[in-house]
């Protein structure tokens, strides 16, 4: 009997047959991939290739399409120009969404709190320790907070998030920036570190005083309050689409080489200043003009029909001018000296 | 036909030639060729271990396993912290997952009315078969908070902080700790223990407890005399599968553990182990000091386990044939 | 049995009723805290798996958020990988067992390997995942699923082989002797005898194998990476149950936790049934 088995087994292996060689394969960051799935989805239903998004983590992505083991890579880090030239990458951007501090008060409802970047930096650090705090009482005037010692709750595991969070506490608190800095896993100086996005939502309900930092959709979710962050121009801007949408149209994206914008802390009364974009990362120069052809027509595909669903998801599209900005720029990847996909 | 007094005996095919001794060498190559496949499995992780790691060690040398700081901004590498938590953790879902597997054991074989024995038995082994991410979410939405609300929050309210008692158990009160973590891990860890310790108590021939019975004992006296030191030797395979499993589960303790890179300084700190470290950054690590840094912390994870594993043996005794 | 003319109150025979008495309360008490905690967990699963329970489960592949989908693709290459991984592990654990249990005893060598196929039963398993990364899927650019089975394999072969090498160890010697002197040579005493009866013991192995790798996740990140349509195709990405539990059990989406807890719950069931089947085997041979 168990020959038999080892028998249909083997006959299985060897006679495995569809070959899906016409599969495009990406790998990369965990904030976009919702919207890439479905985007693929409905790609696919319309008759296009099949794609195939795994998340597995920027850093997942960036070493992948270095190693030439998908077809392209995802991060919602981008790397320097020059760390572009090096590997001969283009990075474009695909969609947009904000990070929104947490909190967990009693009596408190959500978007009544207000915070700064130098607070919010204070604060992660350990230096603020209660929330009835002179420092947070001067920036909501007349909000009763309570007497209740801040427990910081930040992300144990490596991610875009934290790099966009941190990115925003480097740029505006002085403090943060000279003792621990940004990127997406730091030597946090206080706090509980939970795992994903959902770990620190789960901490933050369950730790009354805490405060947190999510990604947009999870700050929608029931059970935790979030705060409002004021931007560059000083107003408290609510965070939703509307606001992150109005960080990217005020980005230098066509002045910024390899497109490395960070949407942190942008002008603009509406802008949301905690934003990010995410990234795609493909080679300049193809081995294979087919696959790459591929990637390129299903990113146009998006561009032009994929915005309902972003929306619907909570990200935000990139605005059309961008989008036109870096289809101009798919010209450069080409094989054998062609650009592989010419959008129309 | 087998000549009396010969210790091999042997069967020869129509042609004279030993086809028994033919068959036996085959099966024995086999054999060995297959223990030689574990054992170059083995080498080959330990030398892609060193060689990803031997950035980080060189560059920090001994430091790199006694200090506190984790900064991947900086570059600065430290693996005490976490070094700490996995010994801690280790150490204390063994503490309670012994017992209670020998217990289990004991009870399913010797108490255990035989009508609900097979289903006992059966849930034991189901523990084992649950993902380890279920133990994560478990530990996590209902472990967690429940620890909080009755042992943590009851305990901070009536221990003095400065005693001992109270330094030992003071932490924020959310149920994401190193002890949490040991208890996950020691339910993890319980089955595969209680299972084994099952099948090799099962051997222990009848007639050597029915002696025992015989001269009046009673069936503690029988299981503490007899037949637990009848299988203590193979037992010790029971403990490595519990210890092994304790050292380097990743997904159930990442989730509880509360994730921090510095020294547990109670019982009810949170901390980190090195699996928890390397499956919470590896993904993302991009610089290559710090994809470096977590290939070393596994090179010592290695050490660790070897460490553990000897030590174990020399307590308990060679296994002698 | 006490002839002290004092009669203390606990005498020796009393004592050892009482001692035998405390150690079936602990050990009841050691149980019932088992099966107690299973229970736990079982019902968060039932409860959270139950509700998502549904014929796409089984017809469709995963979902994005909002869509319609199920867990075709991932139960296909579960059982793929799974089986693959299975079937590698079984025939080198059971034959490396054999060998340390019946032909390493005088051997130098046989402490080592059994050592440090100790040390790899405790291998985190994403370091394993790492070691096939670099073997299997950089050199040929590409993850597959094969790599993925690969790596299954290698966190269950120690499992099988320990436990083999165990039961074969506890079989008496009297069955070996009978064996030889009817004449068998030594492969074909351990094949028809040592290992029929220790059949039981050899389906438990595995059993406890395919346990540890049907649930594991983090070497299939960096091996089969995970696939979001259905493949048989193993020198392509494919999916797995604990890949897409993985990704949806931490999304936002309502939806797609439901169906990370049916998938969870389907790898539970999965594994009590092979338990089930197994041992029904196993008795069945003993027949």
């Amino acid at each position: 009997m168990f020959r038999n088995f080892v028998i249909a087994v083997g006959a299985v292996a060897l006679t495995a047959g569809v070959a899906q060689a016409d599969t495009v394969t990406g790998a990369g960051a965990t904030f976009p991939a919702p919207v890439y799935t479905a985007w693929s989805q409905a790609y696919r239903a319309s008759g296009g290739d099949a794609l195939n998004y795994q998340a597995i983590g920027s850093g997942g992505g960036i070493k992948n399409i270095k190693a030439k083991t998908v077809d392209f890579g995802a991060s919602d880090k981008p790397l320097q120009a020059g760390d572009l030239a090096a590997a001969g990458l283009v990075q474009f951007p695909t969609v947009i969404g904000g990070v929104v501090p947490i909190v967990n008060l009693p009596g408190i409802q959500s978007g009544q709190v207000k915070l700064s970047g130098p607070l919010l930096g204070d604060i992660f650090l350990g230096a603020i320790r209660s929330w009835d705090d002179p420092r947070i009482a001067k920036l909501n005037p007349g909000l009763k907070l309570p007497r209740l010692p801040i427990t910081v709750v930040h992300r144990s595991d490596g991610s875009g998030t934290s790099f966009i969070f941190t990115s925003y506490l480097a740029q505006t608190s002085q403090p943060w920036s000279t003792k621990v800095g940004a990127s997406d896993s730091v030597n946090w100086p206080t706090g509980l570190g939970g795992k994903g996005n959902d770990g620190v939502d789960a901490f933050v309900k369950q730790t009354v005083g805490s405060i947190g930092y999510v990604e947009y959709a999870y700050a929608r979710k029931g059970g935790v309050s979030f705060t409002l962050v004021q931007n560059k121009a000083g107003q408290f801007p609510q965070p939703e689409a509307p606001a992150f949408a109005a960080a990217a149209a005020g980005a230098p994206w066509g002045r910024a080489p390899g497109n490395y914008v960070l949407l942190i802390n942008q002008p603009g009364a509406k802008s949301w200043p905690i934003s990010g974009a995410t990234f795609i990362l493909l080679y300049k120069n193809q081995d294979n003009a087919q696959k790459a052809a591929n990637v390129l027509k299903f990113f146009d595909w998006a561009y032009k029909n994929g915005d309902a669903t972003a929306a619907k998801l909570d990200y935000v599209p990139l605005p059309a001018p961008v989008k036109n900005l870096i289809r101009k720029q798919w010209l450069q990847i080409q094989a054998g000296g062609k650009p592989v996909y010419i959008s129309k | 036909m087998t000549p009396a007094g010969e210790t091999a005996p042997r069967i020869t095919d129509s042609r004279g030639v030993i086809r028994a001794g033919r068959q036996d060498a085959i099966f024995q190559g086999l054999c060995f060729s297959a223990a030689m496949v574990l054992m170059l499995t083995l080498v080959g992780l330990l030398i892609s271990l060193v060689i990803g790691g031997w950035p980080a060690l060189s560059h920090f040398g001994l430091k790199f396993f006694v200090s506190r700081e984790w900064n991947p901004v900086t570059d600065e590498y430290g693996a005490a912290g976490p070094i700490v938590g996995t010994l801690v953790t280790a150490v204390l879902a063994m503490a309670m997952a012994l017992p209670l597997a020998v217990g289990i054991a004991v009870f399913l074989v010797e108490f255990c009315p035989k009508a609900i024995a097979g289903w006992v038995a059966a849930s034991v082994e189901l523990l084992a078969g649950i993902p380890s991410i279920v133990y994560g979410m478990w530990g996590l939405f209902v472990l967690a908070p429940w620890f909080a609300e009755h042992v943590q929050t009851p305990l901070m309210l009536a221990l003095d902080p400065d005693s001992f008692w109270g330094k030992l158990l003071t932490g924020i009160p959310n149920g994401a700790n190193i002890f949490t973590a040991s208890l996950i891990l020691a339910l993890m860890v319980l089955p595969y223990i209680a299972t084994v310790f099952r099948e090799l108590l099962l051997t222990v021939p009848t007639y050597v407890r029915e002696a025992a019975y015989g001269m009046g004992c009673t069936p503690f006296e029988v299981v503490r005399s007899i037949m637990l030191p009848y299988i203590k030797r193979s037992g010790i395979g029971a403990v490595m599968l519990g210890l092994g499993r304790a050292l380097g589960e990743t997904m159930a303790v990442t989730f509880i553990i509360g994730n921090s890179h510095d020294f547990p300084t109670s019982l009810f700190a949170s901390g980190s182990t090195i699996a928890s470290t390397i499956a919470n950054e590896f993904a993302e690590a991009t610089g290559d000091m710090h994809s470096s840094a977590l290939i070393a912390l596994g090179l010592v994870l290695f050490v660790i386990t070897f460490a553990a594993l000897a030590a174990a043996r020399l307590l308990i005794g060679k296994e002698t044939h | 049995m006490s002839t002290s003319a004092k009669a203390p109150l606990f005498d020796r025979h009393t004592r050892r009723k009482l001692v035998n008495y405390l150690f079936v309360a602990i050990t009841s008490l050691a149980t019932a805290v088992a099966v107690i905690a299973l229970l736990l967990i079982l019902v968060s699963l039932f409860k959270n798996g139950l509700g998502g329970m549904s014929w796409h489960i089984f017809t469709m592949d995963q979902p994005s958020p909002g869509g319609e989908g199920g867990l075709k693709n991932a139960i296909i290459g579960s059982l793929i990988m799974c089986s693959l991984g299975m079937v590698m592990a079984v025939v080198i654990g059971i034959l490396a067992g054999t060998w340390l249990a019946e032909y390493g005893s005088g051997s130098k060598l046989a402490p080592v390997v059994r050592f440090l196929n100790d040390v790899l039963l405790s291998a985190p398993s994403i370091l394993v995942g790492l070691f096939v990364y670099e073997m299997l899927v950089r050199p040929f650019h590409g993850f597959s699923a094969l790599a993925g089975a690969v790596s299954l394999a290698f966190l269950a072969t120690p499992v099988v082989t320990r436990t083999t090498e165990d039961i074969l160890r506890l079989q008496a010697n009297h069955l070996r002797e009978a064996g030889m002197a009817l004449g068998a040579g030594k492969g074909l005493v351990i094949r028809a005898i040592i290992w029929r009866a220790s059949s039981t013991g050899l389906v438990t192995g595995a059993l406890l194998g395919f346990a540890r790798i049907s649930g594991e996740t983090a070497p299939l990140l960096f091996t089969s990476l995970g696939n979001a349509y259905t493949s048989w195709d193993l020198t392509q990405p494919i999916g797995s149950l604990p890949k897409v539990i993985f990704d949806f059990a931490l999304s936002p989406y309502d939806d797609l936790r439901q169906v990370a807890w049916v998938g969870a719950l389907l790898i539970s069931i999965t594994v009590l049934s092979a338990n089930i089947i197994g041992r029904a085997l196993a008795r069945g041979s003993h027949k």
